[in-house]
Order: C-alpha cells, then sequence, then structure tokens
C-alpha cells in the first residue's frame, strides 16, 4: 500500500474536523446528540490523523453514529460490530477502532461477540450506550429494562430480570470498565480519554435518555440537581463518599458486601471506615461489588470501575508473527509446497 | 540398518524403486484396491496414509478414500466404531477410489461386517483372526461365525495377528495394551510385502514421530508383517502393479482441504497481500484452519472466532482493512454465515468463504459428503443477492480455484464461495507440484487518490468499486449494510436508487463471465448425450464417460467450474446435445439451475447416502439414457 503520504496530525485538528455533511436522525432531546459531540470533542486532542479513527456500528439508534463520523466508518450487522471490530484491528493494529453499541445490539443479539472481545482483551474502545429500551424497533423492552417496567411487547410489565453491562463486561474479563452519563460532557470526555488511553479493551457504559420510549429513565442521575445524591463519582485513590453537605454518606466494601456509613461534614471518611477505591485492585471481585451498586438503596457509581494491565490480543498476535518469521524465516510458496514427502517423475 | 536407510533415501528419490522380494514368485497386477478397516481405535486411518505414501514413492497413480465415523471413540467392536481408509493405484491412469474394493484387511468382526458387501465377490479378506472370539462377533451384531459361508465367496487370510505382534515384541518390556497397539503395523508391512511396496518411508516416519521404545516396537511390527508374508505359506505369490506413466514433474500427495489451504497461501504471496482467516472448528473444514494456523511465518493471521458469524464477520472486518479474507467451514456454519455474508455483498468488499459440504440437513452426517449446499450458495441469503461461485472438481484443483476465488474478489469487490466437499477434504491424489516462477503474480493495489473519490464510484468494465482501506488520508468514508447511494456511498432511500443498485449488483457478477475461458468436453463437442457435473464428483463422471466411449458409447462429458455466473457458451454446448444428464449428491439442484436458466429437458441422476458415486451407478444412468 502507498502509505499515508502525510499525516494530518501537525495541522490541529478540530471538532468541525470529524463532522460529516450528513444530516444527523436522532429525535429531537435524544442523549445520541450529546455523546456524538463530546467524542467529536475529544477525538483532536489525541493527535491521531482522522484517517486512523474507525468506527464500528451493529444496528439500533446509536448505531447511526459512524455516519456521523467523519472518519472511517463501518455500520455492520445487528449485534456483530466486535466481531467485524476484531477483524479490522487484527489486520491494522495501528487504527484507533471505535465499536459504538447499545443494550439491545450489545447485550441480546450481540451478547456473545462483545463477550468474547472483551475477553480476548482486543485493543479496542467500546461504547455500550444503553437506555433500557429498543428505540429503533419502536419501543420493546431490552436486557437491561427494569422489572415490572411495562412496553410495547411486555404490556402488563417486563418479567426477565435485567443485566448490568459494568457487571457482564467485569465477569468477561474487561481489563478496562467505566460508566458515564451523556449529558455529563465532563465526565464523559475524561472517560473517553481514560478509555482511549488504555491498552486493551475499554468498555464505556453511557446511561442515555431516549425520551421517546423511555424518557428520564436515568433523570436522577442526569439532572445536576439531583446528581449529587443519586451519583457516587468513582476516583482513584479517593473515599467512596456522595452526597450533598450535611447528607455526606460514603460506602464500605468488606468481603465483596457495600454497606452506607453517614458522615458528619467534618469526620475523616477514611478514619470511619469508607473504602478507597482502587481501579487497579488485584481482584475484579472489588469492582463487581460496585457494579452491585443501584437504586434505590444505593447511589449509581460512575467514572472508571477497573483499569487492569494485560497485553492486548491483537500485540500477541503480531508477537507470535513476528518470532514465526525469525524462528523459521519468511515463508515461500516454493518451500511450503516442497515440505514433506515429494517424489519426481522423469 | 544403516544400509537400509542409504538405499531408502535414494529408493524414496527415485521413481521406480524395485520389488524387493524376490524368493516368492510375483505377479503384476494393473490395478488394485485395498480398503483397511478396524475399530475407530484402531489406527486405520495412519495405516492408510502411509500405505498411500509409499504407493506414490512406488510411482502409480493413486486416489484415496478416508470413511471414518463421526464419533471420535464409537464403543469398540461395534459397527458404528468402524473407521475405513480405501486406496485405489494402478499403473495407468486412476480417478476414483473405486468402487469396490479388492482387497479388505478387517482387524474384527464389526469392520467386516461393514465392509464385506462392498468387497468384489472373490477378493481377498485378510482378517485379524484372534480378534474372531465369540463376544466381538456378537459386538459385531452376527448371531452365528460368518466365516464358513464367507470362505466360500472370497480368498480369506486368516493371520492370528495380536498373537504375532505382541510375539514381536515380546522382550521390550511393554504391557499387553502397549504392545497390541502396535498391530496395525503388522498389517501393513504385510500389505507392503504383497504389493511390493518400499517400507523405507514409514520406518524413517516412525524414527521421527514416535519415543523410543514405541518406536521401536512400531518397526518391529511392520518388519515382522513384512517378513511374514514373505515367510508364511498363506501368500504363495505377491504382487507387482508397475509404476504409472504420469507426466514429468515433482510430485506430492495432497488432500482437498490441505490444496485449499496452501491455494489460499499462494494467493497472498501471489497477490502481495497478507491472508487473515476466520474460522470456528467444524467437520469436515477444520483441517483448512489447522494447516493456515501452521503458517504465520507467511503473516497470516489465523483467528478461531467465538462462534460460525463471528469468523465470517471478523474476515469481512478484515477485507474492509485491506487484507484477503478467507472464511472457511461446512454447510452448518454457511447458514449461519449469511446474515454476515450479505453485507459483503452489499458493502462490496473481497472476501473468499469456502463451504466444505457435508451430508443433511442440521447436524446430519457430519464426516459424510454431499453437494447439497448449491441452492444455498446461490440463493439462500434474504432479498436479491447475487454471490459468484465456484467448485473444484479434484483434490488438486483445490488449489488454483482459491488462486482463481481470490483474483475474482478482489478484481470485481465481491465475495465468492467455492463449494468443495467432504469426498474431496479427504481424498488425496498424486499432484504435480505448479511451477511458483510460472504462478501468475500481481500485487494488489489500494485506492489511494483523494481527488474525485467516491466509495461507490465503479470501475467502466468491471463496475467494481475501489478499495479504499483505513488509514489513507483524505478517503475517510463510511460502509454499511443501509442501502447506498451509487457513486457516493451515502445512505439512500429513493426508490430508483435501490433498481439501480440491485441492477448493478447483478450485472457485476453476471459480467465476472468475461473471465471464465471456453468450456472444455471430454468426448464429442455435441452428439446424443452429455453428462453435467460439477464439484467432487468429477473422478467417477469422468471414469464412468470413458469405459462408455471405450465400449462405443456416444457420451460427452462437461464439468462445471463455474456455477455463478455460468459460463456464457454454456447455452451453446447444451443445445449441441440430444440429452443432457446431470448427476449430482443432492436431490437435484444443478439441474434445476440449469432447466431454468436454459429450459433444457435435463435428466437428473441423484443419489444421498453421504457416499460419492459409483461408477458403476453412472454407467447404468448412461447406458439407460443412450438406449432409449
Ligand atoms: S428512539 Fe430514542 S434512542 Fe432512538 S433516536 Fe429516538 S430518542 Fe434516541
Amino acid at each position: 500500500m502507498s502509505e499515508p503520504a502525510v499525516g494530518t496530525v501537525e495541522t490541529k485538528l478540530t471538532k468541525k474536523d470529524f463532522e460529516t455533511d450528513q444530516e444527523v436522525r436522532w429525535c429531537p432531546g435524544c442523549g445520541d446528540y450529546s455523546v456524538l459531540a463530546n467524542v467529536q470533542r475529544v477525538l483532536p486532542e489525541f493527535g491521531i490523523p482522522r484517517e486512523r479513527f474507525v468506527f464500528v456500528s451493529g444496528i439500533g439508534c446509536s448505531s447511526r453514529f459512524p455516519y456521523y463520523m467523519n472518519t472511517y466508518g463501518f455500520h455492520t450487522i445487528h449485534g456483530r460490530a466486535p466481531a467485524f471490530a476484531t477483524g479490522i484491528k487484527l489486520a491494522r493494529p495501528e487504527l484507533s477502532v471505535w465499536i459504538v453499541t447499545g443494550d439491545g445490539d450489545g447485550l441480546s443479539i450481540g451478547g456473545n461477540h462483545l463477550l468474547h472481545v472483551i475477553r480476548r482483551n482486543v485493543d479496542v474502545q467500546i461504547l455500550l450506550f444503553n437506555n433500557r429500551i429498543y428505540g429503533l424497533t419502536k419501543g420493546q423492552y431490552s436486557p437491561t429494562s427494569q422489572l415490572g417496567m411495562k412496553n410495547k411487547s411486555m404490556p402488563m410489565g417486563v418479567i426477565d430480570y435485567p443485566l448490568d453491562p459494568v457487571a457482564f463486561a467485569l465477569g468477561a474479563g474487561a481489563t478496562f470498565v467505566a460508566r458515564t452519563v451523556d449529558v455529563d460532557s465532563a465526565g464523559l470526555q475524561d472517560v473517553l480519554r481514560r478509555a482511549h488511553a488504555h491498552p486493551g479493551a475499554a468498555f464505556v457504559e453511557i446511561l442515555q435518555n431516549c425520551p421517546v420510549y423511555n424518557d428520564g429513565v436515568w433523570e436522577a442521575i442526569e439532572d445536576r440537581r439531583t446528581r449529587v445524591e443519586a451519583g457516587l463519582p468513582l476516583i482513584h485513590g479517593e473515599p467512596l463518599v456522595f452526597g450533598a453537605k450535611g447528607r455526606r454518606r460514603g460506602i464500605r466494601i468488606e468481603h465483596g458486601t457495600p454497606r452506607l456509613i453517614a458522615l458528619a461534614d467534618e469526620d475523616d471518611p477514611v478514619a470511619a471506615g469508607v473504602t478507597v477505591h482502587d481501579e487497579r485492585h488485584e481482584s475484579p471481585a472489588y469492582a463487581m461489588a460496585l457494579a452491585t451498586l443501584a437504586p434505590p438503596d444505593f447511589p449509581i457509581p460512575t467514572g472508571v470501575f477497573r483499569a487492569a494491565e494485560r497485553p492486548s490480543y491483537e500485540r500477541l498476535l503480531d508477537e507470535q508473527v513476528t518470532t514465526a518469521v525469525r524462528e523459521r524465516g519468511p515463508g515461500t510458496l516454493e518451500g511450503l509446497l516442497h515440505s514433506g514427502d515429494t517424489w519426481s517423475v522423469e | 540398518m544403516n544400509k537400509a536407510q542409504a538405499s531408502a533415501d535414494r529408493a524414496s528419490k527415485t521413481q521406480h524403486p524395485q520389488n524387493p522380494n524376490e524368493r516368492k514368485p510375483h505377479e503384476r497386477l494393473e490395478r488394485v484396491a485395498i480398503r483397511f478397516a478396524g475399530d475407530s481405535g484402531d489406527g486405520m486411518q495412519l495405516t492408510g496414509t502411509k500405505f498411500t505414501e509409499s504407493t506414490a514413492l512406488a510411482g502409480n497413480d493413486l486416489s484415496t478414500l478416508p470413511d471414518f465415523p463421526a464419533e471420535i471413540r464409537a464403543p469398540a467392536g461395534t459397527l458404528a466404531g468402524v473407521s475405513g481408509f480405501q486406496i485405489h493405484f494402478s499403473s495407468t491412469d486412476v480417478r476414483t477410489p473405486a468402487d469396490q474394493p479388492d482387497v479388505l484387511v478387517a482387524m474384527n468382526p464389526a469392520a467386516l461386517r461393514a465392509n464385506l458387501a462392498d468387497v468384489r465377490l472373490g477378493g481377498m479378506l485378510v482378517l485379524n483372526a484372534d480378534a474372531f472370539t465369540e463376544k466381538n462377533l456378537e459386538r459385531a451384531g452376527y448371531r452365528e461365525d460368518p466365516l464358513p459361508d464367507v470362505r466360500e465367496r472370497y480368498r480369506v487370510v486368516e493371520i492370528p495377528l495380536t498373537k504375532l505382534t505382541i510375539a514381536a515384541v515380546a522382550d521390550l518390556g511393554l504391557s499387553q495394551r502397549e504392545a497390541t497397539r502396535s498391530k496395525n503395523f503388522f498389517a501393513l508391512g504385510l500389505m507392503y510385502w504383497l504389493y511390493g511396496r518400499p517400507v523405507e518411508s514409514t520406518l524413517r516416519w516412525i524414527a521421527s514421530r514416535f519415543p523410543d521404545d514405541v518406536g521401536e516396537a512400531n518397526r518391529r511390527v511392520l518388519m515382522a508383517g513384512y517378513h511374514f508374508g514373505e515367510t508364511s505359506e498363506l501368500f504363495p505369490v505377491s504382487f507387482e502393479v508397475p509404476p504409472a506413466k504420469i507426466e514429468p514433474g515433482v510430485y506430492r500427495n495432497i488432500t482437498g482441504n490441505t490444496a485449499l489451504a496452501w491455494g489460499a497461501v499462494a494467493a497472498s504471496t501471489q497477490m502481495g497481500r497478507p491472508l487473515f482467516v476466520g474460522a470456528y472448528p467444524i467437520t469436515p473444514a477444520s483441517e483448512i484452519l489447522h494447516e493456515l494456523a501452521k503458517h504465520r511465518n507467511f503473516g497470516i493471521k489465523t483467528f478461531q472466532a467465538e462462534d460460525e458469524i463471528a469468523a465470517a464477520a471478523a474476515a469481512i472486518g478484515a477485507a474492509f482493512a485491506g487484507h484477503l479474507a478467507l472464511t472457511v467451514t461446512s454447510g452448518p456454519g454457511f447458514l449461519l454465515k449469511q446474515e454476515a455474508l450479505n453485507l459483503a455483498v452489499v458493502a462490496e468488499l473481497p472476501l473468499v468463504l469456502v463451504d466444505v459440504q457435508r451430508a443433511g440437513p442440521s447436524t446430519g452426517l457430519p464426516t459424510k459428503t454431499e453437494q447439497a449446499d448449491l441452492l444455498m450458495a446461490l440463493y439462500g441469503r434474504s432479498s436479491d443477492s447475487p454471490m459468484p461461485v465456484l467448485a473444484p472438481a479434484t483434490p488438486g484443483e483445490c488449489f488454483s480455484i482459491m488462486l482463481e476465488a481470490f483474483r475474482l474478489a478482489v478484481k470485481y469487490m465481491t465475495p465468492v464461495v467455492v463449494l468443495s466437499d467432504g469426498y474431496l477434504a479427504n481424498s488425496a491424489e498424486p499432484w504435480r507440484i505448479p511451477d511458483t516462477a510460472a504462478l501468475p503474480r500481481s500485487v494488489v493495489s489500494y485506492h489511494t487518490e483523494p481527488a474525485g473519490f467516491a466509495p461507490y464510484h465503479r470501475a467502466a468494465e468491471t463496475l467494481a468499486r475501489p478499495w479504499a482501506i483505513p488509514g489513507t488520508p483524505g478517503l475517510e468514508h463510511r460502509i454499511g449494510g443501509l442501502e447506498k447511494q451509487d457513486g457516493s456511498g451515502n445512505v439512500s432511500y429513493l426508490p430508483d436508487n435501490h433498481q439501480r443498485m440491485t441492477d448493478l449488483r447483478h450485472q457485476k457478477v453476471a459480467g465476472m463471465a468475461r473471465d471464465i475461458p471456453p468450456l472444455e468436453l471430454r468426448g464429442a463437442a455435441s452428439g446424443r448425450l452429455l453428462v453435467v457435473g460439477w464439484g467432487g464428483t468429477h473422478g467417477a463422471i469422468a471414469t464412468a464417460v470413458d469405459e462408455t466411449r471405450a465400449d462405443g458409447g456416444e457420451v460427452a462429458h462437461l464439468h462445471l467450474r463455474h456455477l455463478n455466473p455460468l459460463p456464457s457458451d454454456l447455452g451453446d454446448v447444451l443445445g449441441r446435445f440430444e440429452r443432457v444428464l446431470v448427476p449430482e449428491l443432492n436431490t437435484g439442484q444443478l439441474v434445476r439451475v440449469l432447466r431454468d436458466r436454459y429450459l433444457v429437458d435435463a435428466q437428473s441422476l441423484t443419489k444421498v447416502q453421504g457416499q460419492p458415486f459409483r461408477i458403476a451407478e453412472l454407467r447404468s444412468a448412461i447406458a439407460r439414457l443412450l438406449e432409449d
């Protein structure tokens, strides 16, 4: 291939460089708009030429994402984006590959692929938009819909238990797991930067509002006024504390079980027994315990749950190729065809 | 031993090793078919493979067919656990493993019972007498001893194979179980003597393959079998099958699966682009993945995916990123991959899918052969989704077809299906190794020019869209499953555009007929009867047609390698014959396509038993059509 002649890294890119001329077709007020804008805002910071980005998606509202990114993009088939992205990344590890999926696409039809891209630790960024509903097909319940929620396909209420995306990713052996909120630009951008910097599969759950079919499902954590009570910011090295002045509480995790600790404003949370967040904890059980935190008894943790180091799949695969070439020399067709028993006929 | 080793080295390089047996008289034969049969744990596949290698070194033309049970280890001694390997070798042309073996080596009563009906009447049965116990007879389902009756119809040679094996290794301190494990080598050695095959390559292989004590046991047992033939009065003569007249060159044995794998490697070296292989384990295609996984030093990236769907999807992803992409599977996996293939059709990305067809719907008969995925390859996707389809005719042709499939995939920017089958996958034939310097070589180039770039801007002649890969500055674009606007590639819901894109996709695949050379027939260019086949039935049909012609029958044979698009001269060729017969290992698939396309009154001959056609079956069908 004639390699890229001039990288565009030198000229500083802006948000505009990542916008396409295609009309964005999400419903007015959809949480996807905010995510798109923040992704377009963060990408220029990475110092990577635009042509090295590839956005890969499946099917669903969020999966229209690649059409709005002025990068390379592949809008694939329902649930299978992780498999396409794996092929792209293994073929060209120098590319920055982003998977955009949703709770239906990623956790229902595509659960198997999501599991395995995480397990293999392919160095991709996975953005899972969780609106707890099927939007594009007009309002059926998804694997993350709450019990009892009434919807088009279960008018008397959901009777299957919801899946937590963070717990799913941790269970699959994720080396990087984070959660953020569509409208929280600062938090979202922060997590995107961390996900990009992580060498391995980076899983990000984005709590996203679907104003048409599941409006307000994340209201408590999206609303600035209630966010301090409803959310628990995860900051590495800081105690797990949330709540406004006068109502501060901490969380202690002991033997995998979380417990609330009421704190007076002047209390030292650590001295009071509040757990200090450690995203590099050697056991994923700690992050799993955090993943069980949910309303009504607990706030929703946001931020980085876990960031562990493990070699990525495409790197190990490349190493096998390098080793094979070093040990056996570059393969030749002539050598291959004549290997083993041959005989001549004159 | 050293001396033997030295002469062995020479023997393996020279073409006509002498029949080493000089003590007993030997009789000259033109052709022989032998079937080795035993319990699946008896090592019959290995025995057959070694006999094949030795026979190739002896300069014969040959064809082989393994027949193994789907279960890895069915209960010992039962019919379900019988594993067989047939080899047909000759001093003249051989194209099939033969309808009826002349010799059956049966390691137990179940192997006898499962195979006896196939053996030529009056043929030779070599039996392990030690295994014919009451209990084993019962396990095989025999109510009474079959041997008295069998002895009247066949030449039965009963040898206490287990006892002789144990005796041969008596002083090696092996357990009884370990010792008897070598007994297949006794049978192998005996057959080597009987048909004057060289033993040296097998001795070398044993030395390199097994640890010292096991290797020594196998070596001794092999030689014990060989000397038993020489000394025992059970065999008054040995046989000689002189070398065949074969086109000069360097040869090797090759199975269809290996040839498919090597053809993919060759595509990569000749097209100058790395190969990516997405696969999920499935019988009988897994060996292709295994073979390619061995060759990382060619820069090949094999990827065992979580399922069939992901295997195809990852390959398509790699194609988007500029690799030569391959996915290999069998029918049930092909079915799962259709969704991804449909995307490749719309995204217009190059991909090669190999389907090693197996028998039956659903799990069916995983280890048996069939040709019943043709209609699925042609029509098995949602909506209008044209895809080129090729089928190799012989194990050796599996190599060249992969070169062609990749060349077409890239030239026309389309997924291409290659339909192999379980018979081609496992059967072996001597293959003249092509001169690699003479293989066409042309490095594939990607589109890199930003000026005037549009992802669906098509080349005038081929209608192919440009292959513009991520990483190329100025060509950033999005593709996907939503209908694309002609040219720009933007999402389009316009009615006229969908009509145009559907038509273009059809025209593009139809236009590939330009690349198909004129058809070649075996026999006259016109006349009473044309037999049209495709895929792995080639050897049987060609033999049946040749035999009929030798007897004066007016028949010709056409074997189709291109099933979509069909060759542009096919209609003319069909029209030059009074009658057309289409034999297929399905319930009539190609015949439907031909009737539909050419309104020809083609007759169908079908068989779905998990077995290849017998030459006799084809001959009688041909004879019937020639008579009335
Ligand atoms: S249906 Fe819901 S998720 Fe989909 S675009 Fe509309 S608001 Fe957004």
